[in-house]
């Protein structure tokens, strides 16, 4: 287990000339637990989607250490370089097409996929890890039901299950508790708090303040641009709260600032 | 008298050379059929199958009716039409529907446009095929593509799932999506070339997506599905050979026709999720 760093340096992410994120610095530490939350439209999944290596910045850079320094992934200015199985990214909505005929056990197998590419089997010890997360996430007896025939709490347990098999050293997890009841949420952030014990470095986008004073040690605040970002009890004031328009927010925080043609 | 109906008429060669070049086309088309369905590209393989046809007429105008000029065109066209649909689609960000319809009716016109244009060409043998009247060189490429698409599906086979159920997972993952996608439109257009020629550019998709199509009525699993779909696919070309010769059809449109027959069978009384099964399913209810 090498928990790893992730450094941001003046970071500018947008859709279509429209800037999403802008004048972001900073960095996450090896092993550390921390929020992202914010207004909708705050940036806070294309800033996770940009993490993952799957959103090229505009301009800035995101560089990803191991613990023994060697650089594992770096993203600069139109450009990615993957940090393939050394990230996991749980998307809010996914794309998995839960019509697709296959078992709850083979979809969270796939969790391997970045080890054993196309044509390596499995191994004993593989399928053990499986059917261990299986259980972790308490979907064992199901393992042979179909994914399609699953409710949306327990397809999220079987996302988790094969996060579990993924062993990234950084997860990064999209609002991973919206649309699923409440003993579900807490099994899922059990698990959670359990990989930031274990040394994983944990980065969530959140909706839920409460829950991240209680559960969550580090929070970014973002609004389209950086409010605050550092220990939850410094972030969470009243003052930043109302700075990121979410108490009473009422109209688009980021304005439609053009993005100048290269 | 079952000998009489069932045996008797492959006591013939071009009814045994007719049945191997159908099973060949059975096994290598009806599992990327499934695929196909899966991915919701159905109307993909129509494009394919109209996309071919200029091809085939430009190998044809190149060294006449030389088999393996006509393939060759074909499968060439067959993959730029695939890539031209894959571009469009993304161009046009989801309404590739109407796009698609768009390039398969220009393939069709062009592609008999120029056939016509050739002397001695027997139009509706390209466009329906001779299943009767397969040649060597006919079935040895029915059996090569067979060889080649079936293997070729089980080394993509894992990535393939995984580009279906969950492309942003692959994305995320470092898998190269679009090459995967590649490697299975070849194929596919491999498999729909090789059956130009014993059921003609307009009926060589029926056999592949028609058990395709029926087979989820048979199988739950992904595997099973695929076994399904072949198996129903040999089911259709035994039953069409035989109703071409008792009651004296066309071969081809007789194949299809059977293989829509097992469809509507599927779909009206098959184990998962028919008609029957719906029907018995709301009486448990009441």
């Amino acid at each position: 287990m090498t928990p790893s760093v992730i450094r941001i340096d003046d970071l500018i992410l947008s859709h279509d000339r429209q800037v999403a994120v802008s004048g972001l610095s900073g960095s996450f530490a090896p092993g550390s637990l921390t929020a992202i939350t914010g207004p909708n439209g705050a940036g806070k999944t294309t800033l996770l989607r940009a993490l993952a290596g799957l959103h090229a910045p505009d301009a800035g850079c995101i560089i990803g250490t191991s613990s023994a320094g060697r650089t594992i992934g770096t993203s600069g200015a139109g450009s990615i370089i993957g940090t393939a199985s050394r990230i996991a990214l749980l998307p809010q909505a996914s794309q998995l097409d839960r019509s697709f005929p296959i078992s709850c056990r083979d979809m969270v197998a796939l969790g391997h996929w970045p080890r054993l590419g196309a044509l390596r089997g499995q191994t004993p010890a593989m399928r053990d890890e499986v059917w261990q997360a299986m259980e972790a996430v308490g979907l064992a007896e199901l393992a042979s039901r179909a994914v399609g025939s699953l409710s949306s709490g327990q397809f999220q347990r079987a996302l988790f299950a094969r996060l579990i098999v993924q062993d990234a050293p950084i997860l990064l997890l999209d609002e991973p508790f919206t649309a699923v009841d409440e003993p579900t949420g807490a099994d899922l952030l059990k698990l959670l708090l359990g990989w930031h014990k274990a040394g994983k470095t944990v980065i969530v986008v959140l909706h839920d303040l409460q829950l991240i004073q209680r559960a969550f040690p580090q929070t970014l605040l973002l609004a389209g641009v950086p409010v605050a970002w550092g220990s939850t009890a410094s972030v969470l004031t009243t003052a930043n709260i109302h700075r990121a328009r979410l108490g009473n927010w009422i109209e688009p925080y980021v304005e439609t600032q053009q993005w100048p043609a290269a | 008298m079952l000998y009489n109906l069932i045996l008797a008429p492959f006591e013939f060669g071009f009814m045994r050379r007719a049945l191997a070049g159908c099973i060949a086309l059975s096994l290598a088309g009806p599992p990327l059929g499934v695929f196909l369905v899966l991915r919701r590209m159905s109307l993909m393989s129509d494009v394919l199958q109209h996309g071919i046809l200029p091809g085939i007429a430009l190998g044809a105008t190149a060294a006449g009716l030389s088999f393996w000029a006509m393939g060759l065109g074909g499968v060439l066209a067959g993959l730029c039409v695939a890539l031209l649909a894959g571009w469009l689609t993304r161009a046009t960000g989801g309404r590739e529907d109407s796009q698609l319809a768009g390039v398969y009716l220009l393939a069709l016109a062009l592609g008999v446009a120029m056939l016509s244009a050739q002397r001695g060409v027997d139009l509706s043998h390209l466009l329906f095929g001779s299943v009767l009247a397969v040649d060597d060189t006919a079935l040895l490429c029915m059996a090569g593509v067979a060889c080649i698409a079936l293997p070729g599906l089980a080394v993509i086979w894992r990535p393939l799932i995984l580009e279906s159920l969950d492309p942003g997972f692959l994305a995320a993952n470092g898998g190269r999506g679009g090459l995967w996608h590649l490697a299975f439109l070849a194929l596919v257009v491999l498999s729909v070339v090789s059956g130009f020629a014993a059921l003609g550019t307009l009926m060589s998709v029926g056999l592949m997506m028609l058990p395709a199509i029926a087979s989820r009525h048979f199988a739950s699993s992904l595997a099973g599905q695929v076994r399904a779909s072949v198996l129903l696919a040999v089911a259709a070309s035994i039953i069409g050979l035989l109703m071409s010769y008792h009651m004296d059809l066309p071969a081809g449109p007789a194949i299809v026709l059977s293989a829509g027959g097992l469809w509507a069978i599927g779909l009206s009384a098959g184990p998962r999720e028919s008609l029957l099964r719906r029907l018995r399913h709301i009486r448990q209810i009441d």
